[in-house]
């Protein structure tokens, strides 16, 4: 059941960028989707857009089956945002610039709940501080606490891990498997594709405002992903032996391997007739790996297209 | 309607006038006991009544009003046009709010400062001059009306302003000349016929007069046209708001 419904969806800026091109897509509840793209594909204007930073020129979004710009109200009350850059008041202390945007939201103060929010971000300890005595690290958790501040239904996160260290990637993926686990349909736009490829259920990849595919990740992976089988030999080889001519092997430059790459949805690999043809070569094998092209490979492959 | 956004808002902005109390408060005021020495005790001696009200007691409407015009305008517009500057407007754009909400939560708290500094002034010039207010309950209604209509001005102001050098150029070049020409030192009497007729095209003269009428019971121009001035311009700001969240223009692209 999709609870973002996008039709149609058109954006030109006032330079004439087609920042979005009939763009069609939906989004499940207790997902998480992951939009994928280039630079200036129009991931952050799709984002700004369905929660009302910006207006679109044609087309429709509906959120839990409420347009967003006729009934804004119930829609936005089902949205938090993570945008992309850091912006805070620096004079504001973290408790109350948490506490701002719940009232924003339409929602009385309610320290428990915050204290809950603060907590899991670990800004409990400094919620008296100042935000511009904060570190980078601390400010982007107080953006991710903002978003929580009025339990929303639905988390758009616009490159959340951009410029964190480790530990906070670490804690953001960790929160927003626990957000999955309680319902929380969730957005993520990233350049960091292992982040998608951990955690996303589907993707959509964008370019130039236009959506080129949205697929499960791992259907995605099996379909597009290639295996590489990599033979690794004592001694180098100088040519590869007419008898191994029928598959497409690939020679190291050191010579020292052989890189054969196969399908694994065939019904056949050719894996096994492969390794009995080179036993009868004589050559002696020193170590066999396999390894599976990332969402990386896939997407840039794409892109190429 | 939102009412916790409301508060929200208007909250955070009291926050802020608490953070800067010197620069909000306690400025103002300064200057206001600086212009009572030079205009009361220094020009006062020159001129000793007007309209039977003595010098020193005349000028004290028109030193609240101008203070508080100017800090209306200047607390509105700066209120708004900081989230623009930070990029924390976001928020507001992304929350279930509507404009009316908004312009509530930054009017209501920049009129309720403007209003502090008016109630200190007037308590201040009281430590200067003998005041008997002939119609006080008009005096703070009047107040309150012209501080929420000048922050009305001063939130299109911040909305539509790129720079903080455009955020002080209205109040700088149009609001003070207004203010000073608007009778705040003088009765319009007081000028030749043809100036007097030029002053009548001055919109803070209308709110500066009836503002005296409430002290002294005396006013330069007929109290009805001073309200209807208060009203226009208040429809006419309220209508500007209105069309800019309704576009989005300066705000969304």
């Amino acid at each position: 059941m999709s609870i973002i419904s996008i039709s149609k969806l058109s954006k030109a800026y006032s330079d004439g960028t087609n920042a979005l091109d009939d763009v069609n897509l939906e989004v499940n509840k207790g997902e998480i989707i992951a939009l994928l793209g280039p630079n200036g594909a129009g991931k952050t204007t799709l984002i700004s857009t369905i929660c009302g930073l910006l207006t679109h020129d044609s087309g429709e979004i509906k959120v839990d089956g409420h347009d967003t710009v006729t009934e804004y109200r119930k829609t936005r009350q089902l949205i938090g945002l993570v945008p992309q850059e850091i912006m805070l008041e620096p004079f504001e202390t973290v408790y109350d610039t948490v506490r701002f945007t719940r009232g924003m939201f339409g929602y009385p103060e309610s320290r428990e709940f915050l204290e809950d929010v603060l907590q899991k971000l670990s800004l409990w300890e400094k919620r008296k501080q100042m935000i511009k005595e904060l570190s980078g690290g601390m400010k982007r958790r107080v953006m991710i606490a903002k978003a929580l501040s009025h339990d929303p239904k639905i988390l758009f996160l616009d490159e959340p891990t951009a410029g964190v260290d480790v530990e906070l990637r670490r804690d953001m993926w960790n929160l927003v498997n626990s957000l999955k686990v309680n319902g929380v349909t969730i957005l993520l736009t990233t350049h960091y594709i292992e982040e998608a490829e951990m955690m996303a259920d589907r993707v959509a990849l964008l370019d130039k405002g236009k959506i080129i595919f949205v697929e499960n990740k791992d259907a995605l992976m099996t379909r597009m992903g290639r295996k590489e089988l990599k033979i690794n030999f004592k001694s180098p080889i100088k040519k590869i032996p007419s008898t191994l001519s029928k598959y497409k092997l690939a020679l190291s430059e050191d010579r020292l391997s052989l890189v054969y790459c196969y399908d694994t949805k065939a019904s056949r690999t050719g894996i096994t007739r492969l390794m009995r043809d080179i036993s009868n070569t004589g050559f002696v094998l020193q170590d066999l790996k396999t390894s599976q092209s990332s969402l990386e490979d896939i997407f840039v492959s794409l892109i190429r297209k | 309607m939102n009412f916790y956004a409301i508060i929200a808002i208007y909250r955070f902005e009291m926050a802020r006038t608490f953070r800067t109390l010197v620069q909000s408060i306690i400025s103002p005021v300064i200057s206001t006991v600086l212009y009572f020495i030079v205009f009361g005790a220094a020009i006062g001696s020159g001129i000793q009544t007007i309209n039977n009200v003595q010098y020193s007691a005349f000028i004290v409407p028109g030193l609240i009003m101008l203070t508080v015009l100017m800090q209306s305008v200047a607390n509105a517009s700066f209120g708004i046009y900081f989230p623009k500057f930070l990029g924390t407007i976001y928020e507001h754009l992304s929350a279930p709010v509507s404009f009316l909400e908004i312009t509530i939560g930054y009017v209501g708290a920049a009129a309720t400062k403007s209003f502090i500094i008016g109630i200190i002034i007037l308590a201040t010039s009281f430590l200067f001059v003998p005041l008997n207010i002939s119609y006080p309950m008009w005096m703070i209604t009047l107040l309150i009306v012209n501080c929420i209509t000048f922050s009305l001005l001063g939130f299109i102001i911040g909305i539509l302003s790129n720079n903080f050098e455009q955020l002080n150029l209205v109040p700088m070049l149009i609001i003070t000349p207004l203010v000073f020409l608007g009778g705040s030192f003088y009765s319009i009497e007081m000028l030749p016929s043809f100036w007097q007729t030029v002053t009548l095209f001055n919109p803070v003269m209308y709110l500066i007069s009836v503002f005296r009428w409430a002290f002294f019971g005396v006013a330069d121009v007929p109290i009805i046209h001073s309200f209807v001035a208060t009203l226009v311009f208040s429809l006419i700001c309220t209508s500007i708001i209105f069309w800019i969240f309704k576009t989005g223009y300066k705000l969304k692209s």
